[in-house]
């Protein structure tokens, strides 16, 4: 049984199409990474997975229901840019996550509740590697940082989705790698299902389990909006690693 | 060397901003001192000792009639109006600039009214303030608070618009609701850019209660400069002119001391 499903969905701004004829079906826990040329509909895809913006045609099913159509805890996120909040402290940032949901009338917690809310906070950071920066505000950490206190964010929801657009985009190769590496731990200690939008081949072939290719297959030269992209190819990566998974998931049921 | 690749030093600096001072101070005393040697009445550029004498009369001595120190008096009542205004105007800015900025529902029908309104000229409507709210102090800080209202909700409204929707989205995503959105991210983003808007329309707001304390008051700084006029009392225009400065000066400051204490991230804090 597939955990998300894509039925043949369409996204199309006036008469500029943007997606044409997605079908999928995910299950859970893959690690997918989407390429694809630029303005080939990549993130726009992840957009409608987000529910930041409603398909114009089909459906998106997560766990057989229609997703929300708008963004809510069920789906982290993290941006290439402008992923968390500058004016909280770094385990501010984290906390909030937990602060939100459970405090509907100021959005904070006080106390016990507040002290317990932080304590949680700080071990995620720990273990991305932030424990020495708890009390600085995101501008006074570099790129990489940002992006681990980003990822840290999304998961203090424990979210079934996780949705990366272009995440380390902006990275230097060496910071890259060490994201990398702690992406896929992260990936392995939960069960998240992961989509990732990338421009960097290697990355997309590293890091995934399932890899996405969106390319436009019919191109009309006097009208360059008539036709969307299309998943060109779905390829099945990395098997050891999924494999590894299905093994630690059916000894965990049994 | 090019113009544009050359700086002060620290010395050099000081200098250069003492000198427009230095320079204005000196072209007045001389000019004062050159008028009174040609006629001790003349009342046009008074002397420091004649403008210092004007203040002491109004601000170490009581005044012969009420017994009250006049300067200290007018300072208070416009402060206090100034206050009421800028408290007024400010909430009333920052609740409409974020409904407005934020919310696409409150934004249609607000930002256009806004635009309209902040067109009106604020002194045009203060006759009608005068009918409506009397001439006591309402219609003073009404003034203010009409005058400067729009500025600040339109500023607002549009560094709303600037925070990434990125960041919204993010808050979605980690639970927020419409109100705890507006509580835990924008409200505290827009907090220092109020502060920097309130410096920005300072100028503005005495202005317009030195138009309405002239018009219609019993005390005030803007009153008594436009009182002592019939009398051709240069000796006190020019302190009390000189003390309104100073005070918005003052006010500027620590409203900018006040932006970098409370909200160090603003400005990018260095690690």
């Amino acid at each position: 049984m597939s955990f998300i499903s894509v039925n043949n969905v369409w996204q199309q701004y006036d008469d500029q199409v943007v997606l044409e004829g997605l079908n999928l079906s995910i299950a859970e826990g893959e690690f997918c990474t989407l390429v694809g040329a630029s303005g080939c509909g990549k993130s726009t895809f992840l957009r409608l997975l987000l529910g930041q913006e409603v398909p114009s045609k089909g459906v998106i099913l997560l766990d057989e229901q229609p997703i929300a159509n708008e963004p809510d805890a069920s789906r982290g996120v993290v941006f290439q840019r402008y992923s968390v909040f500058p004016h909280l402290s770094v385990l501010d940032n984290v906390a909030l996550g937990l602060e939100l949901p459970r405090s509907a009338l100021l959005g904070r917690l006080f106390g016990k509740a507040k002290r317990e809310a932080r304590e949680q906070a700080s071990a995620l950071l720990h273990k991305v590697g932030l424990g020495h920066a708890l009390d600085k505000y995101p501008t006074q950490l570099s790129g990489g940082m940002q992006q681990r206190l980003a990822i840290a964010q999304a998961l203090i929801m424990k979210p079934r989705v996780l949705l990366l657009d272009e995440p380390f985009g902006a990275l230097d190769p060496g910071i890259r790698k060490d994201m990398h590496v702690l992406l896929l731990e992260l990936w392995r200690e939960t069960k998240l299902t992961v989509f990732m939008v990338t421009h960097d081949l290697c990355e997309g072939f590293n890091l995934g389990t399932r890899l996405l290719v969106f390319d436009k297959v019919r191109l009309d030269p006097h009208a360059p909006g008539a036709y969307g992209a299309r998943i060109t190819y779905d390829i099945p990566l990395n098997s050891d690693r999924r494999a590894a998974r299905a093994a630690i998931e059916s000894l965990q049921t049994a | 060397m090019r113009l544009i690749n050359r700086r002060p030093d620290r010395a050099s600096r000081l200098i250069l901003v003492i000198l427009p001072f230095a320079l204005l101070l000196f072209a007045y005393f001389t000019g004062s001192a050159t008028r009174l040697t040609e006629n001790p009445n003349d009342k046009l550029l008074p002397s420091a000792v004649q403008m210092t004498d004007a203040i002491k009369r109004v601000a170490i001595i009581p005044d012969q009639r009420t017994g009250e120190y006049l300067l200290w008096q007018d300072t208070a009542s416009s402060l206090q109006r100034l206050a009421m205004g800028l408290a007024i105007s400010a909430v009333v800015g920052l609740c409409v600039g974020i409904a407005s900025g934020v919310l696409p529902l409150f934004g249609a029908p607000l930002s256009p009214l806004l635009t309209v309104l902040s067109m009106v000229p604020p002194l045009a409507v203060l006759p009608i303030l005068f009918i409506v709210f009397g001439l006591g102090e309402l219609s003073k800080v009404m003034l203010i608070v009409i005058g400067i209202t729009p500025v600040l909700a339109r500023d607002l409204e549009q560094r709303a618009r600037e925070i990434p929707v990125e960041l919204l989205i993010k808050a979605q995503t980690l639970g927020a609701s419409t109100w705890t959105l507006i509580l835990r991210v924008v409200l505290p983003q827009l907090l220092p850019r109020l502060l920097i808007s309130l410096r920005l329309v300072l100028g503005s707001a005495w202005l317009f209660l030195i138009a309405a304390e002239a018009i219609a008051s019993t005390d005030g700084l803007g009153y008594r400069i436009f009182l002592v006029r019939r009398y051709l009392a240069m000796d006190m225009i020019l302190p009390y002119v000189a003390w309104i400065t100073l005070l918005a000066w003052l006010m500027d400051w620590g409203l900018k001391a006040l932006t970098r204490k409370a909200f160090p991230w603003y400005e990018g804090v260095r690690p």
